[in-house]
């Protein structure tokens, strides 16, 4: 069915050359990695470690990032491009790192935003300054062949184990932070998980799930806390603006400075997300592959771990537990379809109604200026959420590199101001 | 017993007001604060005084937070302060709706309260108001006694002032009526509120208007009731409108504690400036740098001629700018003789007639003008007018004095009242130009109404910069971010001067990095020229000298650069012959009169808006048509047109005869413009008749508005609810437009993807118009690669009409041998023009797009604009598989973008085809793909030219940078053929 059905004409190469990463340069090059995942990094660059790989996650911010950004990217780009080619210029300007022994390192989730271009951009940035910089892609679609990570079965393992521990350390810590007797105690707890767990994933104790779970459940129990109720608030959105304080203004800080506590869910979501959106895509068009099983088997162990660790955690009792993600693809079928799979796509709406059904119907929700698939999954959604769920109080902000931190607290703000009054009508 | 205070201080007013313990009101007052927000409320609290000696207080307001923080009061958002102040005062109202200063805000207050601000991207309203006034020359109280006297309403963008105002100096340069144009102003206002904030959702019932601007606004209250259909019962505008959030603030403030007013004021007083704000390095670290600066630019200075005493011949050049206008007269040898800068209020053409009055008074029988000529906006108008001998584009006019000053000059930047021009110059032709987006506009005038805004004189104001201490950083982004910024950094402390110096910095790094997007300074070039009227301005042109670290010219004369090139040009264009110029002679001149009309053109569906002059000779000057039909003359037969070819064939696909089975509505907009032949040709097999949405238009996007949720998607998207609703309108049975992730595989990109908008905007559609359903709307999820599936998928959608997957799967492979023909003819229309174009000698044009753009309300008619300039057109879809495979350096993975990069890459190889790059505002996408198109025609030596368009239909800067293109092409040619 398809229009032509064969190349009949030659190609043209309109590329540029680039630094390729060998093999062999594993063993001298440091690779830099943005700050996108707070909570998941420290682990997961652990797993890389591990293999053999020098590497560093980037914590530089301020307006030399951005204005390193704004200069090296088209202005219409979104944000999270924007942040995190602005930290990578600035790092390798800042005269830290030796600039002929660096790579650095991006996510492609190979999907049909614009998202999937970052690889492009960072390098076309880099050109101008720094071509011998070599750009590693870090994907599981197939993109970039010989140019990533070499990511065995073992490393997916252990990559798999790093991203649960860090959502339960990161879902324990909100659950604490806000309430805790003496300041610091969370932090510390934090601290004291992500230390132990990183020799876990040295060794092969990382796979003792059930223990290190409960390890970490502990030593956040184990924090004196008040005896208080707080507004809870959900932070859902684009994936990076979502985690990233670089990205979102320190968005969880500002949140447990408003007195509330916030709901951020977890990054296993999102990468189940990634799973099942292609065993959608084989139920909804057909053309089943080789990859099909896999991703199928994939989905069901990860989705079987997730319950498991949901089960441990509710079983424990002190907190709550995440969200279950065949639940969440219920809740994202009564407001739109699973077919919507581009950047974060109906995960957004799942989540948002995961979240007003667990007692966080006060919500924000992150999106870069402009961002494609948010227009439909996250703006669009809303009116269809406040039918549903009555208390439903979302704020979208719109995250950009001149839109104003008073802008945006603004509104958030205001959405507090609602959610208080809920608040106080509900506990009277 | 204390009474309560409420102190509501936003971006550009601070109200207080005090009630009593029983809720009455005692004192209310409303006064503008300049920036100086603590002065102002210090002062303000003063007159309170009287109401006793101690005081509960709550402070709101966008300025307000940071004061009652580092003042340690208490604060309420201002929403919730109007909820406490609305279900106080009118507890049966339904909605609320609030315009400060540059917020708007809709309170939903029955049925679900809801509560809602406008976005960051949405310009402020009190402020887009007072910027509009300014714009028209008038103050914001007599705009609003002009626009009840309105004749009609032009359409005006509302998303931001910045689009507005291109949509209006068009229309104040063609001589439309301010009435109308004040009308305009404040509808566009209403439709912001509508579009932005109500997002799907009604505004009925019983509304209530609050905050300043409504309440003096006579017009914009007009405006509301009209647009929202209410009557005076249901539209209610309260005594105390203005300072109804500081009541609510007040009646908020009953469990804040009791302190006397001293107490509350010191506290205000001591507070401190916080330290958050950005700041950069001083202009001049010493007056005597400054004074070397300024010895150092008067170098670049012109020669004068004394006009009263000089005898022989000289050239007038006029630039017809869209805030001035500018004139000057030169001697052969480049002296200047007389010399004119005006803002031009609007009349143009009353300041240009004065002027050269003037000029022949001086000039008596010595000096014989021999040659005249004219550039910028008015351009056509002013030649037609005064019968000037030349028009040229501005452009070449600026190229052309630039190379005067710098021989060697490679770059050339120009910052004028409304735009930005930026030429790099190669082998003294102009190599390549950018003009800055409709969104990064407005960059002299923002100085200009800032000043205003601050009381100040915008030469006092710009000078204040100059010896700033801590000049403030405000980003580069548009002007109305920049206004947020700049509201930041007073709230943070930030003193006049240090404004004024980052404003002058941000104006020039906008230019660098979002016009030029130059990645370092040396990209610049190595002899630059500076010019336009806002170079005059010392501090930005030490601001762009600290930018690029390189010492630049910057010419005495640089807001006169424009006239002094098309004076330049009419001295090299005027043959040796010709002894004295066309224009109009002194005699003419003193009986010269014109008047203007405006009408609505119907030579074609297009309906466009025109302006007509009639000059007292009894001459007639057609403005504001799109094609020469307006204009009162006959269009080619067969003109090269592919864009009009494939609207029209579109539109004669369904055969319009009853169906069997019922009716079938196809909204055609985005997807559908590629997919119309294959659906309509499935339906009709199905026994369905076909029903096409209306016509686009911009009331039918009106239409469709109230069910927009994100006023940033592009504009075609946000076309489509309009469409929705005139096909529920048409009493269809259904509507169906389906959900594609994937787009046909046509086996050039690696996942042949739609983009997101495309690909499930149904799914936006059907969540947010309370009219659809699951019955009348049918947006089944297919992927067309896979037959089986996509008949499963169709059967299953469209399962209460019973088809058999039979007939579907015939229906369906009929339809798409029926989209292949289709596309199949656009390809031999494309060839056909191809080889009329070569036979006529034509130039052709690429205009690559998406299939949506052959849509007159998207393309604004850009394509009859070519061929008016002579060209032929062509659309991307009809070349792209003449081009080449290629490889680019981005993921190539969306069908439609595919097909761009080899329509450049068919362009690199024709001799006489040049691509124009059409990009929708707000596509997320083209942000990757434009960046590539242009690599792709740059390395093979082509020129790039992008047009981005938007709801704003107005061609000028399109024309502009079209005409621009073709000089620059013809230059290159002239540049080949040596």
């Amino acid at each position: 069915m398809s229009r032509k059905c064969e190349k009949t004409k030659p190609t043209v190469d309109f590329s540029d050359d680039y630094p390729v990463f060998t093999p062999a340069m594993k063993r001298e090059y440091l690779i830099l990695v943005p700050d996108m995942l707070p909570w998941h990094f420290d682990l997961l660059t652990e797993v890389i470690r591990e293999e053999g790989y020098m590497i560093e996650v980037l914590h530089n911010e301020g307006r030399q990032v951005i204005d390193e950004g704004l200069k090296h990217v088209h202005n219409d780009t979104c944000y999270p491009a924007l942040c995190v080619i602005g930290q990578y210029l600035d790092a390798l300007k800042s005269g830290k790192y030796d600039v002929n022994k660096t790579a650095v390192l991006i996510t492609q989730t190979g999907g049909g935003c614009r998202a999937s271009n970052y690889l492009s951009l960072i390098r076309k940035a880099l050109k101008a300054e720094f071509p011998q910089v070599p750009v590693l892609s870090l994907n599981f679609a197939g993109l970039e062949k010989g140019n990533g990570l070499q990511l065995t079965a073992g490393v997916l393992l252990r990559f798999a184990y790093a991203i649960f521990y860090g959502d339960l350390i990161m879902s324990c810590f909100n659950q604490t932070k806000p309430y805790e007797r003496r300041a610091g105690d969370s932090d510390a707890a934090r601290e004291r998980c992500v230390c132990a767990l990183r020799n876990a994933l040295h060794g092969r104790t990382f796979k003792k799930f059930k223990r290190n779970v409960k390890m970490i459940l502990d030593t956040f129990a184990a924090v004196p806390v008040l005896d208080e109720k707080k507004v809870k608030v959900g932070i859902v959105g684009e994936i990076y603006v979502k985690y990233s304080p670089l990205g979102n203004s320190h968005l969880e800080e500002f949140l447990l400075s408003e007195n509330c506590e916030p709901v951020v869910p977890a990054l296993m979501d999102f990468i189940l997300y990634c799973v099942v959106n292609n065993l959608n895509d084989v139920k909804l068009y057909g053309g089943r592959n080789a990859a099909t099983p896999l991703f199928r088997i994939a989905y069901h162990w990860l989705y079987r771990k997730q319950k498991k660790l949901n089960r441990i955690t509710l079983a424990h009792g002190r907190y709550a537990p995440m969200h279950d993600f065949e639940h969440l693809r219920k809740c994202a079928d009564a407001v739109i379809h699973q077919g919507v799979k581009m950047g974060e796509g109906w995960l957004i709406p799942a989540e948002m109604a995961a979240l007003a059904e667990t007692g966080a119907e006060n919500i924000v929700c992150a999106q870069p200026f402009g961002c494609l698939p948010n227009h439909i999954a996250g703006k669009g959604a809303v009116r269809v959420l406040k039918e549903k769920y009555e208390r439903m109080n979302i704020v979208p902000v719109d995250y950009d590199p001149s839109a104003t931190k008073v802008n945006q607290e603004n509104r958030i703000k205001l959405m507090l101001a609602t959610a208080r009054e809920n608040f106080k009508q509900e506990n009277e | 017993m204390s009474k309560l205070l409420g102190v509501d201080v936003g971006s550009t007013t601070v109200k207080v007001c005090v009630i009593d313990e029983a809720g009455k009101i005692l004192y209310t007052n409303y006064v503008r604060h300049y920036s100086r927000v603590k002065e102002c409320v210090l002062s303000e609290l003063e007159k309170v005084r009287e109401f006793g000696e101690t005081f509960r207080i709550s402070v709101t307001g966008s300025a307000g937070l940071g004061l009652a923080q580092r003042g340690r009061m208490d604060f309420i958002q201002e929403v919730q302060a109007a909820f406490c102040a609305i279900r106080r005062f009118y507890p049966d109202a339904d909605v609320a709706v609030e315009l400060g200063g540059e917020d708007a805000k809709i309170i939903f207050v029955t049925g679900g309260t809801e509560q809602r601000m406008n976005g960051s991207c949405a310009g402020g309203t009190g402020a887009f108001i007072d910027q509009m006034a300014t714009l028209l020359n008038l103050s914001a109280e007599e705009m609003d006694r002009l626009s009840l006297e309105a004749e009609r309403v032009y359409p005006i963008a509302s998303r931001c002032g910045v689009f507005a105002k291109s949509d209006i100096q068009p229309l104040l340069n063609q001589g439309a009526k301010k009435s109308d144009i004040a009308a305009s102003i404040f509808r566009a206002v209403v439709d912001q509120t509508v579009s932005g904030l109500a997002q799907g959702r009604r505004i009925k019932g019983k509304v209530l208007f609050l905050g300043g601007p409504l309440y003096f606004l006579k017009g914009l209250r007009k405006a509301f009731k009209e647009t929202l259909g209410l009557d005076d019962e249901h539209a209610v505008f309260p005594e105390n409108a203005p300072c109804f959030m500081a009541i609510g603030a007040a009646m908020s403030a009953t469990a804040c504690r009791e302190e006397t007013l001293d107490a509350i004021m010191e506290r205000i007083r001591a507070a401190e400036d916080s330290g958050n704000i950005t700041v950069g390095k001083p202009l001049f670290v010493s007056r005597k740098e400054y004074e070397a600066f300024v010895e150092r630019h008067k170098r670049s200075d012109l020669q004068f001629e004394d006009i009263n005493k000089y005898r022989g011949d000289a050239y007038l050049g006029i630039d017809s700018g869209s805030t001035t206008t500018k004139l000057m007269l030169i001697t052969p040898d480049n002296k200047i003789l007389y010399s004119h800068y005006q803002s031009n209020n609007g009349q143009p053409l009353e300041i240009v007639t004065a002027q050269l009055k003037e000029i022949y008074a001086l000039a008596g029988e010595r000096i014989v003008i021999r040659g005249a000529c004219v550039t910028g906006y008015g351009e056509e108008m002013m030649k037609a007018a005064l019968k000037l001998d030349f028009g040229v584009v501005e452009t070449m006019a600026h190229f052309k004095a630039a190379l005067y000053f710098n021989p060697d000059v490679d770059f050339i930047i120009d910052i004028g009242g409304q735009d930005i021009k930026c030429f790099k110059v190669k082998n003294k032709a102009i190599d390549s130009i950018m003009l800055n987006e409709a969104c990064s506009s407005g960059c002299g005038s923002f100085i200009q109404t800032f000043a205003k805004a601050m009381n100040r004189e915008i030469d006092e104001f710009s000078r204040l910069g100059l010896f700033a201490e801590n000049p403030v950083e405000l980003g580069s982004r548009c002007t109305v971010f920049m206004n947020s910024s700049v509201k930041q950094a007073q709230k943070e402390g930030a003193s006049i001067e240090d404004i004024s110096a980052g404003l002058s910095a941000s104006i020039v790094k906008n230019a660098i990095y979002k016009v030029i997007r130059a990645r370092s300074p040396e990209e610049l070039g190595q002899h630059i020229v500076v010019q336009g009227g806002t170079f005059l301005n010392d501090a930005v042109l030490r601001s762009f000298e600290l930018e690029t670290g390189k010492s630049v010219v910057r010419p005495a004369i640089a807001g006169l650069m424009g006239a002094f090139g098309a004076a330049l040009y009419a001295k090299e264009n005027t043959a040796e012959e010709t002894l004295i110029s066309a224009m109009i002679d002194a005699a003419e001149l003193k009986n010269f009169a014109y008047s203007s009309h405006s009408a609505v053109c119907k030579g074609c569906t297009s309906h466009c808006s025109i302006n007509i002059l009639t000059f007292s000779d009894g001459r007639r000057f057609v403005s504001g048509n799109k094609c020469e039909r307006g204009a009162g003359l006959k269009p080619a037969e067969h003109p090269l047109d592919l864009y009009a070819f494939k609207y029209e064939q579109l539109l004669s696909l369904p055969s319009g005869l009853p169906g069997k089975r019922g009716k079938v509505g196809l909204p055609l907009q985005l997807a559908m413009y590629e997919q119309l032949p294959l659906w309509t040709e499935f339906f009709e097999l199905c026994g369905f008749e076909v029903v096409l949405s209306e016509r686009s238009s911009r009331d039918l996007y009106f239409l469709g508005q109230h069910t927009v949720a994100s006023d940033t998607a592009c504009y075609p998207a946000k076309l489509m609810h309009g469409h929705i609703e005139s096909l529920l309108n048409r009493g269809v049975d259904f509507i169906f437009y389906p959900c594609e992730s994937y787009n046909l595989d046509e086996y050039d990109s690696v996942n042949h993807f739609n983009c997101p908008v495309v690909a499930y905007y149904a799914e936006l559609l059907k969540a947010n118009n309370e009219r659809l359903n699951d019955r009348n709307f049918i947006m089944p999820y297919l992927d067309l690669n896979r037959e089986a599936s996509a008949v499963k998928a169709l059967v299953r959608a469209l399962a209460p009409y019973k088809l058999s997957a039979c007939t579907v799967r015939r229906a369906l492979r009929a339809g798409l041998r029926r989209m292949e023909e289709f596309h199949g003819r656009i390809v031999e229309e494309g060839r056909r023009v191809l080889e009329e174009a070569e036979r006529q000698d034509k130039h052709v044009v690429v205009l690559a797009g998406r299939p949506y753009h052959a849509d007159p309300e998207i393309n604004h008619g850009i394509n009859k604009l070519l061929t008016s300039l002579g060209l032929a057109v062509l659309s991307e879809d009809a070349v792209f598989e003449e081009g080449n495979y290629v490889k680019v350096n981005v993921l190539n993975q969306w069908t439609y973008h595919a097909r761009l990069y080899r329509a450049a890459e068919f362009c690199t190889r024709r001799k006489r085809a040049d691509l124009v790059q059409l990009v929708s505002f707000g596509c997320g996408i083209d942000a990757i793909t434009t960046d590539e198109v242009r690599h792709i025609l740059e390395s093979k030596g082509k020129l790039y030219t992008q047009i981005k368009i938007d709801e704003i239909n107005n061609l000028g800067v399109a024309k502009i940078r079209l005409r621009s293109m073709l000089a620059a092409i013809e230059e290159q040619e002239r540049r080949n053929e040596r």
